[in-house]
């Protein structure tokens, strides 16, 4: 075990690193440059391939390319870069592209405030694209986390050959924290079979092998609908069906073991926190606080957001009286746990560009017990 | 399609997707042709496209690596693969609403990086695949399904475009000039360093059908009398030049 010092953003750049990715392409966007920026220099010492693109459009499309070429790829960016780029995730989920997109989310919408925080594009994330797709989106709570996750983004990218969004917020891409990087760390790579159908498969999984650009195999890429060797099918409403509902369903049907979380004092809790990001550490804070003056309260922390836990929610949501969700945003993931929970879900929001404090949280609290 | 050619077309495809009398035909004929007279090995290329007919050139007729993108995002993609993996030769083919509108910042930034790909830009001076809209490349006054009362604007010069953002090679030539052609598609392939070639194709169905050039015949013949070399340009006046399209290459680095 080796010890470091770092931020959340060179947290990134490293675990990317570390999990094997070889190209990077980049716009610059606060508050996510330090990524790019240490991925440069990085990248110098150990052979990737980087490049500085004309904007966020360029730079996941270069991700496609590379991607295909056989990188592990990746960028990062924030809100507006973020949204300049999902006609490409939804390109990379109708492909099966594997890549990693970091969004060090910031305050919006528009402009919004560049060096402030917030976690707002949680449903972007989920909806940014046309038609019916699922991706992956992670949330650390800490630079030693997203370190971790960003290893993990790579590793479900290529296990299910799915875009993986790793859904940092400012207050995490800038904080310092001591993190531990372990000496073996399990890395998973694409899997690969000659002359194999690139686009169809009936393994349980729904995944198939994906071959590489240059080895013979005469590939056909297209985001158009298409059959399992890539043959555009415009029009054969059967196989777009088809088509649409594997990629959904290689997503959904895997979910629990893609999904990933931590509870804190459940077992009795009548009031529940559920938390993620940043915010999770003002929460558990809280609940320790509130735990010791004997309140029967615990804490879900989300360390996955996308696929969401809906059979969990549900649980949760039966034995609760209520449960409470702070977020830097209107209410993005609140929505999402009134969608599973059948008791009553309170909805605190903050959108001040600043970190909600236990404070907060406690007086909001104590407001609903 | 003489049979000699078949080796470089997937197998299984009894068609291609082009209107009868469309350009796109002939220019991938000529790109096959290219192709066996510099002996290239097709599973050592990559061929990448756009969204447009012209983006089905490559996708699915070629028999090799076929990455079709987004709508203007064939340079991006071509750009990724060839700098991860340098062996392959990577070619974009696509059309000019696609190189030039929508993607057009891709297109000189790769000329300013002088990207090591070949890209050839099937000018149909129109939007064929949506239906005929006006394009950056339709000529002042030509009548699309946007331009009801005349394109009021000058095209887009693409040539001097990417040689002014730093293109080592670049050339424009009509499908009406086949040799001329194919001579610089083998060059392109062959020079080092971002490579362009504004191919001028008929696009009787979209463009033709607006400006009184509905058959093959006309839209081949509007294309070779409007296309005059270099050099027959030279003797010209502005008066005369008026209108027409100088093909030819316009710069040259390997030279
Ligand atoms: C983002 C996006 N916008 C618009 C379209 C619709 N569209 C498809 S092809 C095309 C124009 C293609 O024109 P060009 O590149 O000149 O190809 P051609 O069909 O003329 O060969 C457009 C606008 C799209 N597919 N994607
Ligand atoms: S619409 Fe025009 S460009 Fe498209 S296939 Fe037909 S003739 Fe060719
Ligand atoms: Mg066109």
């Amino acid at each position: 075990m080796v010890r470091y010092y770092l931020s959340g953003n060179e947290a990134i750049a490293e675990g990317a690193i570390r999990a094997g990715c070889r190209y990077y392409a980049g716009y610059p966007i606060t508050p996510s440059s330090e990524i790019m920026e240490r991925i440069s220099v990085r990248f110098n010492e150990i052979g990737g391939v980087f490049i500085q693109m004309e904007d966020e459009i360029a730079s996941i499309g270069s991700v496609i390319g590379a991607s295909w070429a056989g990188a592990k790829a990746m960028t990062a960016t924030s809100g507006p870069g973020f949204t300049l780029m999902q006609e490409t995730v939804g390109y990379a989920a109708m492909t099966e592209t594997p890549l990693v997109v970091v969004d060090v989310q910031r305050a919006g919408p528009g402009m919004g405030q560049a060096t402030r925080v917030a976690s707002g594009d949680i449903m972007q994330a989920k909806w940014g694209s046309s038609g019916d797709y699922q991706v992956i989106a992670l949330c650390p709570w800490s630079v030693q986390e997203a370190y971790e996750q960003t290893i993990k983004a790579f590793n479900l990218a290529e296990k299910y050959r799915v875009p993986v969004l790793l859904l940092t917020e400012e207050a995490i891409g800038h904080l310092r924290e001591r993190i531990d990087i372990m000496k073996d760390i399990e890395l998973f790579n694409r899997k690969k079979k000659a002359g194999a159908a690139p686009f169809g498969t009936k393994e349980r999984d729904g995944v198939p092998p994906m071959p590489t650009f240059g080895e013979g195999e005469k590939l056909l890429v297209t985001a158009s609908t298409h059959d399992s060797y890539g043959f555009r099918k415009t029009d054969d409403p059967l196989i777009h069906d088809r088509l649409v509902s594997r990629l959904n369903e290689k997503i959904i049907n895997n979910r629990e073991k893609i999904i990933d979380y931590e509870k804190y004092y459940l077992e009795d809790a009548k009031v529940v926190v559920i938390s993620y990001g940043f915010t999770a550490r003002s929460s558990l804070f809280t609940v320790e606080a509130m735990r010791e003056e004997g309140e029967k309260i615990g804490m879900l922390r989300l360390k996955t957001l996308w696929p969401f836990p809906d059979g969990l929610t549900r649980d949760i949501g039966a034995r609760a009286k209520v449960i409470f969700v702070p977020e830097m945003n209107k209410g993005q993931v609140a929505g999402e746990v009134r969608k599973y929970a059948s008791c009553q879900v309170v909805s605190f929001t903050q959108t001040n560009g600043e970190v909600i404090y236990p404070d907060t949280i406690i007086e909001q609290l104590r407001r609903h017990l | 399609m003489p049979r000699d050619m078949e080796q470089y077309l997937r197998p299984g495809l009894t068609s291609t997707t082009f209107c009868p009398g469309c350009g796109h035909g002939i220019l991938m004929g000529l790109i096959f042709r290219a192709i066996d007279e510099l002996k290239l090995n097709m599973d050592e290329m990559l061929f990448v496209s756009g969204i447009g007919c012209a983006g089905w050139i490559p996708s699915p007729h070629f028999n090799a690596d076929t990455l079709h993108t987004l709508h203007g995002r064939a340079i991006p993609a071509a750009t990724g693969a060839k700098m991860f993996n340098p062996k392959l030769t990577v070619m974009v083919i696509s059309g000019d609403g696609d190189l030039a509108d929508i993607g057009g910042n891709h297109l000189i930034h790769a000329a300013r990086r002088n990207m090591d790909l070949t890209v050839i830009c099937a000018s149909n001076m129109v939007y064929g695949m949506t239906g005929g809209q006006v394009c950056s490349t339709t000529p002042a006054g030509a009548f699309t399904r946007t331009t009801a009362q005349g394109n009021p604007y000058r095209p887009f010069d693409l040539c001097k475009l990417v040689v002014a953002a730093g293109a080592t090679y670049a050339a424009r030539y009509s499908v009406t000039q086949p040799f001329a052609l194919k001579a610089s598609i083998k060059k392109a392939l062959q020079i080092n360093g971002f490579c362009f070639i504004e191919v001028l194709s008929p696009c009787p169905t979209q463009f033709g059908r607006h400006n009184q050039l509905d058959t093959p015949v006309g839209t081949i013949k509007y294309l070779m009398d409007k296309c005059i070399t270099k050099k027959r340009a030279k003797n010209l006046s502005p008066e005369e030049l008026k209108n027409k399209i100088i093909t030819g290459e316009f710069t040259n680095g390997a030279d």
